[in-house]
């Protein structure tokens, strides 16, 4: 798994160096995605609060952070469906605030909440969409077959959308995404709510579509593991990015274990480290967390010197959940509970919804 | 493998007037998929007129007189293709509310085409389902004394095209502003029955209390009605007063307005709401 986002910068090498001006693959004249300060206010709530960073071509480029850290506000604004209230972005190489009808050609959208037609086949769906993005005629037969047999879905492609399972709309929605052969797809929390097995398989269509369509790929997620396909990340919390590097960076970054205790008394527990081991802990999804170099070794030393006693003890390599944990003082699970009550205004609900 | 080598990429999608056309063929397309696909609906929308016609109608011709040859059944048809119209266009337009509500709204809103082309299709496809709803009401015209005359039928069909085109327009307006299904009920309390029932679709709206003949002439559908029941009673048999009484046309003062009339307010409303519905879909977020 840790190998795997390296064979991908191989593959781009743009990919590694972050916040380039300019792209430097052949025959591209500008990254695919340039976001410079964008920010989106609904009354009183900042949703997005200043974000610039630049997605290269062809790069798998994930979003993170928990439900109402502005991720959906961002993409919506990348995607010309809602207009920032200052800054400005550039997708494909056309302002999404001048240009959206340009910019729409050339994007993919796959929502999060599915936006198929259940009354149609699968084959209306997919034609209707070609008719509205005005794929040549004589080429939609060819891609329609194309995109369905991606996502292994040929076979029922007469079947009506509403006798599908939660996954096949799922993959029929990214199969549409990607008819009018964008070069952009955004994918909004493409395997929410999936079981573990759909969410692989989608990811493997994703990784293999970048190979074969050479698109860039721009998703949000808030599953950390999801974002070790990506070639490089960014964490967003509270309205701002934290981090922009590639997973592996990330990690190294950090270069401490994380140690999580079970202890008769965690508030001891904690103070006993600050002053004994000098190690600043914290409780964090029921467990005393820190982070130290070495944490094995640690290990006996916290046991002899501890003076509190310990239930249980768990070592871990630094994973993404540390990233997230050392640039936002909290896991992504902590930060869900206490984010999700502070914004249900996802614009794209909102897309058309007033009243 | 194969097929990817053969299959070029589309890379830049469309634009231009034959997107926009597309787009708009598209959208009307839809709907009469949806239509063909969904025969309850074709049922229950045809039940009510017949329930109506038949039963309301035989039961009130048992208490208004009229003379022997001259069935209150007949009165009604014109009014009865109206509202068979009018529940069908309204339904479809009000599709939009649901579309909003299970994301398909958005499918067609994020699409590079103009915003007029998939207000103005809907608007055709509504109006095409309306239409094809209203002709097989026309064919139970024998039923209730009324000739098959084709130049008659024809002009019917045109004049329920127009109907429909309104309506749906009428009812794209409305639901752009509807966010949730429950309003639905609301609107057909607040708007489609007083449309229906002042439109002189199922009495005679000329002795009316001034109050209500006012209401009675400010709704829109009485001017699409009111042809519909001009053009039938041409082809009926019947003597002067009894069609002076069942057909009196709309009368603004003393000017009985002539059909051309009635049909271009119906076209110049129709117009009116189509643009109003457009703009409200067009309106950047």
């Amino acid at each position: 798994m840790a190998r795997r986002p390296r064979l991908l910068w191989q593959a781009c090498p743009v990919a590694q160096t972050e916040l380039r001006s300019t792209g430097a693959l052949a025959g591209t004249a500008e990254p695919a995605i340039v976001a410079k300060d964008l920010k989106k206010s609904y009354k009183e709530i900042e949703a997005v609060r200043g974000v610039s960073f630049e997605v290269a071509n062809g790069e798998i480029f994930g979003f993170l952070g928990p439900n109402g850290a502005g991720k959906s506000t961002t993409i919506s604004m990348l995607c010309t469906l809602v207009n920032p209230t200052a800054g400005s972005a550039r997708v494909a190489g056309y302002d999404a605030v001048v240009d959206q009808a340009k910019v729409r050609q050339r994007i993919g959208l796959v929502f999060q909440d599915t936006t198929l037609d259940d009354y149609l086949t699968a084959t209306e769906n997919l034609r209707f969409h070609a008719e509205l993005y005005g794929v040549p005629r004589e080429l939609v037969a060819g891609r329609l077959q194309q995109v369905l047999e991606m996502v292994d879905l040929w076979d029922r492609r007469d079947g009506l959308v509403q006798t599908y399972s939660g996954g096949m709309k799922r993959r029929l929605e990214i199969a549409r995404g990607l008819l009018h052969a964008p070069s952009v797809l955004f994918l909004d929390e493409p395997t929410v709510g999936l079981d573990p097995q759909t969410r692989s398989n989608i990811w493997k269509y994703i990784t293999e579509l970048r190979r074969r369509e050479q698109i860039t790929i721009f998703l949000t997620t808030h599953y950390m593991d999801e974002a070790e396909y990506c070639d490089r990340i960014a964490i967003m919390d509270n309205g701002v990015l934290v981090a922009i590097d590639t997973p592996e960076a990330l990690k190294g970054s950090i270069g401490e274990d994380r140690v999580e205790l079970h202890t008769d008394n965690d508030q001891q527990a904690i103070e006993r480290l600050m002053e004994h081991f000098q190690i600043k802990a914290q409780v964090s999804e029921g467990a005393v967390t820190f982070h130290v170099p070495g944490g094995e070794q640690f290990v006996p030393r916290l046991f002899a010197e501890l003076g509190v006693a310990i239930l249980s003890v768990r070592v871990a390599r630094p994973t993404l959940d540390d990233v997230f944990m050392t640039y936002t003082g909290r896991t992504i699970r902590d930060a869900e509970a206490s984010g999700s009550e502070r914004m249900r205004s996802n614009p794209w609900m909102r897309a058309r919804g007033r009243r | 493998m194969a097929t990817i080598a053969a299959v070029p990429g589309v890379r830049i999608a469309g634009g231009g007037t034959s997107a926009d056309l597309r787009a708009l063929w598209v959208v009307w397309k839809r709907e009469l998929i949806r239509f063909r696909r969904n025969r309850m609906r074709i049922v229950t929308s045809l039940a009510q007129p017949v329930l109506f016609l038949f039963i309301l109608g035989t039961g009130l011709s048992t208490v208004i007189s009229t003379a022997d040859h001259f069935n209150f059944r007949t009165f009604m048809f014109p009014g009865i293709l109206g509202m068979t119209v009018l529940f069908t266009s309204i339904f479809s337009a009000i599709s939009i509310v649901w579309d909003r509500e299970f994301g398909f709204l958005r499918e067609m809103l994020v699409a590079p085409v103009h915003r007029w082309t998939l207000v103005l299709g809907k608007c055709l496809g509504g109006a095409t389902v309306a239409t094809i709803q209203g002709a097989i009401m026309l064919a139970l015209a024998g039923l209730v004394g009324v000739p098959y005359n084709p130049v008659m039928l024809l002009v019917l069909v045109a004049e329920m095209v127009l109907t429909a085109f309104a309506l749906t327009a009428f009812g794209v307006m409305l639901a752009a502003r509807i966010s949730d299904v429950q309003s639905f009920q609301v609107i057909t309390q607040l708007f489609v029955l007083p449309m229906f029932f002042l439109s002189g679709a199922v009495f005679p709206v000329t002795k009316l209390p001034v109050w209500l003949g006012i209401l009675s002439k400010i709704d829109p559908l009485s001017y699409a009605v009111d042809p519909i029941r001009k053009e039938v009673f041409t082809y009926l048999s019947i003597p002067p007063v009894i069609r002076h009484t069942f057909d009196p046309g709309i009368s603004w003062g003393s000017w009985n307005l002539p059909v051309f009339v009635e049909v271009g307010l119906v076209a110049v409303a129709a117009v009116v709401m189509l643009s109003i519905a457009i703009r409200q879909f067009s309106r950047p977020t």
